[in-house]
């Protein structure tokens, strides 16, 4: 006679149990985190995680520890790595832009917005629009400015976009390298600091390049005045969202280290922005030159045929 | 010994049986068909089409490549909601059509000064890689369609900006001077948005809805740049 408990299903839905069995398992469950691999790559967190969101006081905390444990579990070789860094919805993108238009004093953008879930898809496509629209931009009022004159014809300057491609670039991902590691030293120092994720502060400059967009394009009035006070502007708005991001993270180091790094990050963003008005916007004044040159011509033509 | 509390076919009989002990009485009765045949009516089919198409004449080859294309590029003119261009992808039109455009777009070689407009390869790279980056991107942001078929929409959607390229070739023999830009920006304008409106009318079901506009808003920055680089276009 068969006994009922041999035809009985075994239970699977228990995590604690099958745990108990086979402690070394990989489980998966829906509702709380499981265990991930502990040989995780070197995702730079680091060891601040803990402390800052002790300090910066976010009440759920929790989650965004566990789901940051959670989330970069593939190897670096896989592709569902990269989706991670993908994993972004419209709104929250928009919010994000939102945010770095309107930097509000206290609140910290990393941790308002970011929250964990730093993204590679705003600083990838706000560089590239920045790019075209610097590169448009320039040439549109390089030919606005020149079109009376005889001699000038009009070249679309595609080299240019080139240029402006290396430039941004470069910017966005090698500063944010170069301000990481110099974090990442200082918190070997001094225990306290906050210190960011490299793809963090990549996060935070590629949205704080956005600014810049809509001053590439109003850059075409060929007014000088217009031109230097959109630099101001965007400075501004962009500088001060860069100073409240990383005010907290340098704030318990030596007083003139923290004050020379913020002070180094807005004069580097300052550099980018009227280096890329010096280069290529030309100068509202050129158009009177050509007038100049021309009567000395006739002067001379007429001159000959006497 | 194991007890049935009930067993079926038989409510409510009070004297206990064994599980499945009606098993053996139970019979299947012939109108229900358990017996078939597993073939595959394709099968032969299929064997002699292989064959044929490897002894045709060249013509008939290069014939059938020309009319899948040519149906593609119609199915991009009107687009409607079909999945011809995912289903049956190939890549020979968006080479035509790249190749087209970057031999009408470059630049006087002779006449290479500094600053003038892309040559070839700038062009044929924007096109490619500027294509590359965006189906890389629409499949991180988790949508479902294949690299080459996102490849081959891309790619045939620069149709009418090519239409547009020639007939600003054309409009540029005429005298320069603004009614003839009018003309070329109102082309450019027009065949922009077609391009848009088709390449969206076939990828944009692939990608999540949340997501939707961020998958589509590198679409436009490309045809965008490529736009621009047909209307600022000035011969040498």
């Amino acid at each position: 006679m068969a006994a009922v408990d041999d035809l009985q299903f075994e239970e699977f839905g228990n995590a604690a149990t099958s745990l108990t069995a086979n402690p070394d398992a990989t489980t998966v469950n829906i509702e709380d985190p499981g265990e991930t691999p502990k040989h995780q790559p070197g995702s730079p967190r680091g060891s601040g995680r803990e402390e800052d969101d002790e300090l910066l006081g976010n009440d759920d905390s929790d989650k965004t520890e566990l789901l940051a444990g959670q989330k970069k579990s593939s190897p670096f070789w896989t592709f569902e790595y990269y989706q991670t860094f993908f994993d972004v919805d419209t709104y929250q993108v928009f919010d994000r832009i939102k945010g770095s238009l309107l930097p509000i004093p206290g609140k910290n953008f990393v941790r308002l917005y970011i929250r964990s879930n730093p993204d590679l898809y705003g600083p990838f496509w706000i560089c590239a629009t920045l790019v075209f629209a610097i590169a448009i931009s320039g040439n549109l009022s390089n030919f606005l400015i020149h079109l009376g004159e005889k001699t000038y014809h009009y070249v679309p300057e595609f080299r240019k976009v080139s240029i402006a491609a290396t430039i941004i670039y470069a910017y966005a991902w090698l500063v944010p390298l170069a301000l990481w590691g110099f974090l990442m030293w200082r918190n070997s120092k001094v225990m306290n600091i906050v210190s960011y994720s490299f793809l963090e502060i990549v996060c935070v400059y590629g949205y704080s390049l956005f600014i810049y967009i809509p001053t590439a394009i109003l850059w075409i009035i060929p007014q000088k005045a217009v031109r230097w006070i959109l630099v101001m502007i965007a400075l501004g708005i962009s500088g001060s969202l860069l100073t409240m991001t990383f005010w907290p993270a340098v704030r318990e180091d030596n007083r003139r280290v923290a004050l020379a790094t913020i002070v180094t990050i807005v004069l580097l963003h300052m550099l980018l922005s009227v280096g890329c008005l010096a280069y290529f916007f030309d100068a509202p004044e050129m158009d009177h030159l050509p007038t100049t040159t021309a009567t000395p011509n006739q002067t001379v033509a007429a001159a000959k045929s006497s | 010994m194991a007890e049935a509390e009930e067993s079926p076919g038989d409510p409510g009989t009070a004297s206990p049986r064994p599980l499945f002990a009606g098993l053996s009485d139970i019979s299947i009765s012939q109108d229900i068909p358990v017996e078939g045949e597993i073939t595959i009516p394709m099968r032969s089919r299929i064997r002699e089409f292989d064959s044929s198409t490897l002894n045709e004449s060249v013509r008939n080859t290069i014939m059938r490549d020309l009319k899948a294309v040519g149906k593609k590029f119609m199915h991009v003119l009107y687009p409607r909601k079909s999945n011809t261009l995912l289903r049956d992808w190939d890549l020979w039109g968006p080479l035509i059509l790249c190749v087209t455009l970057a031999l009408m777009l470059q630049r006087d070689s002779a006449d290479s000064e500094k600053d003038g407009g892309p040559q070839f390869a700038e062009v044929f790279v924007i096109v490619w890689f500027g294509a590359v980056t965006i189906t890389l991107n629409s499949k991180l942001l988790g949508g479902n369609i294949s690299f080459f078929q996102s490849l081959c929409v891309l790619g045939y959607c620069i149709l009418p900006l090519t239409v547009a390229m020639l007939i600003c070739r054309l409009v540029l023999l005429a005298d320069p001077g603004p009614v003839n830009f009018m003309v070329r920006l109102f082309v450019v304008i027009v065949m922009f948005a077609w391009s848009i409106v088709a390449s969206t009318a076939f990828l944009a079901d692939s990608q999540p809805p949340n997501r939707r506009a961020l998958a589509v808003y590198p679409v436009f920055l490309f045809y965008f740049v490529i736009s621009w680089m047909i209307l600022t276009f000035t011969p040498q």
